[in-house]
């Protein structure tokens, strides 16, 4: 098996652009374009191009296919309607969260599961197995899209110059099999930036052209394209988790204060719904660590790792930090003993290297766009 | 990308100026600070500390990541430059200029410095 990084269907257009890239969940992707920060903005104030082709793709169908999906995810799938979307999450037995997921209904019996690129195979396979016995179909479709994003406050405008799809008919997380400049796509309004903004799922052979026609159709209203690393930071300023960071195998939903897409009124039994039940019950209980946002006072940026402090003992942990380029201060997410979780508790610092620098408990998220 | 053919170069990719009264400036270059993405937050050394060739003498942090800054000299520190501690991104904007980040009273220099051919030689990918 070659090691070798995968390379996306836009590879080459992203080293014209002149594109730093970096090494992501085994694919080649780009990182950023120019500056993080410029590229953060654009998505902020105008628009942001993306290349997603990383995300994993599973099409889940058949005549049980919803069955299927009740019961390998923890969400309640049979109440999502054609052309909708629901984020949710697959847990293992033990209540684990393996990854968090969005599931687009493209058909009566027809879903698209997105998964992140680092958990696909291990979401395609527990799929497969949790599918045995159910009257449906789970196909590997990882290589059947590219997937193009554009995010931000003129992304309706530019997306709507080329393409007939009625856009205004199409609410936040839903999605619509259209045309978008000439070329057959699924247009969902979801992402992942804390802005409105539209995913495509297209074929390969049709990204490069339409990435073109994107940038073509944004050239007037500020479009740039944009790597991860500002993709990072719009949804750390956003309070989304990533996983890896703010979601692993460790924690359940109710510990990632996420408890609410576990469904446990819907039919039939679910993969992990012992075990969260007394995940369920400890949350409210004697509640855990809480993810909670911090805001630096200096300006020295928190990391993944990084302990939570106070009274010089650690009290909890960094899962993602960055410097937030809207709130031009460094900010960070992390897991902290409840005793200190409320926003506002005076004396929380974090360790960086050595040295306790003070941080502001805030409520999440950082930044929520003006509807 | 073009390094200024009168500064010498270390491999920890810090340029330094020809001394005038013994003093040179030291900054990163410009393959550095691409590399580190914008920069965010520099802490450098005190005005007055000892700094060896090749040793930590303070931090650049940048958006995704932090990494020592090392002197490419040994000597004092005789000058800091505030202006990239009030406005980092000058590290990004003018990495060769404006963007310098302390100035260093020479005791010693190694004598494995890079001209400007032989530091975009030792660049080259």
């Amino acid at each position: 098996m070659s090691t070798a990084p995968r390379r996306t269907a836009l590879d080459a257009l992203h080293r014209s652009l002149g594109a730093t890239m970096t090494d992501f969940a085994g694919w080649d992707m780009p990182l950023r374009y120019a500056s993080e920060r410029e590229e953060h903005q654009a998505v902020r104030t105008r628009a942001g191009l993306f290349d997603l082709s990383h995300m994993g793709e599973i099409t889940v169908s058949g005549p049980q296919a919803v069955a299927l999906l009740d019961y390998a995810l923890v969400g309640n799938i049979s109440t999502v309607g054609p052309g909708r979307a629901r984020y949710t999450m697959i847990c293992r037995e033990d209540g684990g969260i393996l990854d968090d997921l969005i599931v687009y209904r493209t058909g009566d019996t027809e879903y698209l599961v997105v998964a992140n690129a680092g958990n696909a195979q291990t979401v395609l396979d527990a799929l497969t197995e949790r599918s045995a016995g159910f009257d449906a179909e789970v196909r590997d479709d990882r290589d059947a899209y590219a997937l193009i994003a554009v995010q931000g406050p003129e992304a309706p405008g530019i997306l709507k110059s080329v393409t007939d799809a009625d856009l205004d008919g199409l609410k936040y997380y839903a999605g619509l099999p259209g045309t978008v400049a000439g070329v057959p796509a699924l247009i969902a309004r979801t992402g992942y930036t804390g802005e409105d903004g539209f995913e495509l799922f297209v074929a390969p052979e049709h990204a490069e052209g339409l990435w073109r026609a994107l940038t073509e159709a944004g050239a007037d209203a500020g479009l740039v394209p944009c790597g991860l690393s500002c993709r990072d930071t719009l949804r750390l300023e956003a309070g989304m988790p990533l996983y890896g960071h703010e979601l692993t195998t460790a924690l359940t939903p109710f510990d990632a204060g996420l408890g609410r897409v576990v469904k446990f009124e819907k039919e039939g039994d679910f993969v992990g719904r012992k075990a969260l039940e007394a995940a369920a019950e400890r949350a409210a209980g004697t509640p855990p660590r809480t993810l909670v946002g911090l805001v630096a006072q200096g300006r020295r940026v928190p990391r993944a790792g990084y302990p939570v402090v106070a009274d010089g003992a650690v009290i909890g942990e960094v899962t993602s930090g960055a410097p937030s380029p809207t709130l031009g201060k460094p900010i960070a997410m992390a897991y902290v003993d409840a005793a200190h979780a409320a926003p506002g508790t005076a004396g929380v610092g974090v360790d960086i290297r050595g040295a306790h620098e003070p941080y502001e408990v805030v409520a999440l998220p950082f930044y929520r766009r003006q509807k | 990308m073009s390094n200024p053919q009168q500064l010498r170069y270390s491999k920890e990719h810090e340029w330094l100026t020809a001394a005038e009264d013994g003093v040179s400036t030291v900054g990163i270059t410009e393959f550095a600070a691409n590399a580190l993405g914008d920069v965010v937050f520099a802490q450098l050394p005190e005005v007055g500390a000892q700094v060896s060739a090749g040793e930590s003498c303070g931090e650049l942090e940048s958006t995704k990541s932090v990494s020592d800054l090392y002197s490419p000299v040994s000597g004092e520190v005789t000058e800091i430059n505030q202006d990239v501690v009030d406005d980092p991104s000058l590290v990004n904007s003018a990495p060769f200029e404006g963007g310098w980040l302390f100035k260093v009273r020479v005791a010693e220099e190694p004598d494995d410095l890079l001209s400007a051919d032989e530091y975009a030689e030792f660049t080259k990918s």
